[in-house]
């Protein structure tokens, strides 16, 4: 997984709340078994409205998206995280995100940055004041800057050291292979197998 | 102090615990479809790296997978990619795969519980949010991305920050022709779609203890739908009745070992939870949804509310939104609302019960005019038994659609799914923007619901139909 320590780019305000993965990214576009490409699905929905955000080309290089509460509710598909990604965004902004979303952004480095309410309002109408503007993200001091304004955001502490150091969760487990091994040895013999 | 039962369950699979670290839990059955698993297989031959333990591995074929013709090549190119990289994978990794055509095949959250793999205690991931479903056996059970599906792979295990715990209640008895379904339903409308976010959920108390292992699978599968990390209920001995006997549940003495563990699994009586919330059950009638989250019901009698009543600001612009989606129009009865199409099925309600239940409904009526029902069985065997018993008879002479197993109309991956505009009574989990297809609307409703909704063509209850008369003499 590639390092992430801060990031500035442009504020994609998305005036939402709920916005479920089937929104972000509808199921029949689920179908790829690469990584990425997913970027054409990404709130297919939605983009057929030339009202929303992301048809302004104004957003176009967006990377930093602030969104209503409850982010990412609903699936477990990680498509939802990729598709934002592929798109180009960096960072998610959010008051609340569904507890599967958050961990998949942590898994495959989108930062998924929980700031308060208050926060989410500034900067949409910081947004709304200024289109195109740029908001930084800095996973070091935990806190996102606008114009004026600078707030903290929340991130667990292991997710944040995890992204800054770039690491790759499965490394880590398995430098502990012998505990699992110890563990296996242990488990009751009624316990099913599929084999 | 006395612990929970998901604080046992979890403890007994801690590998490794440090101070700063997430939990290393160990995963006791991993389970596997085609939609979320290709790119771990892949992630897995890039670094050079086995599955782990096979032996607690089990793969189906169940997103994409047609309901029709399901003994002809997958017609979607694209679906079938996505099935073949499925097969290749367990081939080449030596994961068990029930394939399209195979007995056992079905979705993933059926086939667990009905081949006896789904037992109390164990910890049980899947790269899918319905995988909740099988802490209906007392599993600590939650759905995972494919990162994680590849952590599994190579680590059989998984890090995870403890959730707090929450009790829900329900005392109280359901009445009669109410379900599982209006009680998770009337649930999530209350918590909103957010309000289990970071628990995980023990459902206990009568109205609980009294549902059927199907009734509580539907709790459980939509626990998701409420935030929850996962959802439990202690095992007793419904529970045990269930497993007995199914293919792969302990036999001899080793049935003997493991109930006696299994009877361990309560929370203690003076442990206590972070947050608890208490329902009557005796107070809930038929439930459906109006909106475009499953957090956005009212009960069948009422009407489409009115986004200005919303307190919440955020609520009423949602409110707002959903109703246009929806087409729909504040302050008609729920009952007024004509429905194009009836969708029996998904891992929420597409077991056996779900279809001995629909079709007692169901039979001596005709599905309305205009109207379509699409019978969806949860899995092959679930589909053979209702044969077996003829339920299959009683939907096709309805002039129901009586179809193969898979996950079908839930998601719309395959070719099911509602034209734009077309509006649906579902048993399914989730009523979000074009779920069951683009510019589909959804009401989630439970399966009476679902069956007197066919008949009448608008949304209604059993008590709606008139009684069939089975004698001209009387």
């Amino acid at each position: 997984m590639e390092q992430f320590t801060s990031h500035t780019g442009v504020g994609v305000p998305l005036r939402r709340s709920n916005v479920d993965t089937d929104q972000i990214i509808p199921a029949v576009y689920l179908k790829r078994v690469t990584r990425t490409g997913f970027e054409d699905g990404l709130f297919a929905a939605w983009r057929n409205d030339p009202e929303f955000v992301l048809n302004n080309p104004v957003y176009a290089d967006g990377s930093v998206l602030v969104a209503g509460p409850d982010f990412g509710t609903g699936s477990s598909r990680e498509h939802a995280v990729w598709a934002l990604q592929n798109f180009g965004f960096k960072v998610v902004i959010s008051a609340r995100f569904a507890d599967i979303f958050r961990g998949n952004s942590g898994k495959a480095g989108l930062l998924a940055a929980q700031v308060d309410e208050e926060t989410v309002n500034a900067l949409w109408d910081y947004l709304d004041a200024n289109p195109g503007a740029e908001i930084s993200v800095d996973l070091a001091s935990k806190t996102v800057q606008a114009g004026e304004l600078v707030a903290p955001f929340v991130i667990d502490d292991y997710t944040r050291w995890r992204l800054l150091e770039g690491l790759d969760d499965i490394g880590i487990t398995l430098g502990h292979e012998d505990e699992i091994a110890v563990y296996e040895g242990n488990r009751p013999s009624w316990k099913p197998a599929t084999l | 102090m006395g612990k929970t039962l998901a604080e046992k369950v979890w403890d007994e699979h801690v590998v490794r615990s440090a101070e700063g670290e997430p939990d290393l839990l160990f995963i006791d059955l991993h389970l596997i479809h085609e939609v979320t698993s290709p790119q771990a297989f892949d992630g897995l031959r890039l670094a050079n790296r086995r599955v782990r333990r096979p032996d607690l591995t089990l793969a189906t074929e169940d997103h994409n997978v047609p309901t029709v013709d399901w003994d002809k090549p997958i017609a979607d190119p694209v679906s079938k990619t996505q099935v073949d990289t499925l097969r290749k994978n367990a081939a080449d990794f030596g994961v068990r795969l029930h394939s399209l055509g195979d007995v056992e095949q079905g979705i993933v959250h059926v086939v667990g519980p009905q081949l006896g793999l789904t037992q109390p205690g164990m910890t049980i991931v899947c790269g899918d949010s319905h995988t909740s479903t099988h802490g209906a056996f007392g599993a600590i059970a939650f759905g995972i991305g494919t990162s994680e599906v590849e952590h599994v792979l190579a680590t059989q295990t998984l890090m995870q920050a403890k959730p707090k715990t929450m009790a829900v209640t329900v005392n109280g008895s359901l009445p009669d022709g109410v379900t599982a379904k209006d009680l998770v339903l009337t649930l999530i409308t209350h918590t909103g779609t957010g309000g289990g976010q970071g628990y995980i959920v023990e459902y206990r108390g009568p109205a609980i203890e009294e549902l059927s292992m199907e009734g509580r699978m539907t709790v459980c599968n939509m626990s998701i739908e409420w935030g929850a990390k996962a959802g439990l209920i202690a095992p007793d001995q419904t529970t045990f009745d269930y497993i007995e006997g199914k293919p792969e549940a302990p036999q001899g003495a080793d049935w003997e070992a493991a109930v006696a563990h299994w009877k361990t699994l309560v929370t203690d009586p003076d442990a206590t939870f972070d947050k608890e919330i208490v329902l009557d059950a005796s107070t809930m009638t038929p439930f459906v949804t109006w909106g475009t989250n499953p957090g956005q019901g009212v009960p069948l009698g009422g009407t489409v509310p009115n986004p200005a009543d919303f307190a919440d600001p955020s609520d009423a612009t949602a409110a707002e939104k959903a109703l246009e989606y929806m087409g729909l129009t504040a302050g008609t009865p729920m009952r007024d609302i004509k429905v194009d199409t009836v969708f029996v099925g998904s891992c929420t309600n597409g077991r056996i019960e779900d279809l001995r239940l629909a079709a007692d409904i169901i039979k001596g009526h005709k599905v309305a005019e205009g109207t379509r029902l699409l019978v969806v069985p949860g899995s092959v065997r679930v589909r053979l038994q209702a044969q077996e018993e003829g339920l299959d008879q009683v939907f096709i002479e309805a002039g129901a659609e009586w179809r193969g197993a898979g996950c079908s109309m839930c998601l719309g991956m395959n070719p099911d799914q509602l034209a734009p505009q077309e509006r649906s009574a579902s048993t399914s989990n989730r009523n979000f923007e074009g779920r069951q297809g683009k510019g589909g609307r959804t009401h989630l409703v439970s399966i009476p619901v679902a069956a007197a909704t066919a008949v009448r063509g608008t949304l209604s209850s059993p008590a709606d139909l008139e009684t069939v008369s089975t004698s001209r003499e009387a």
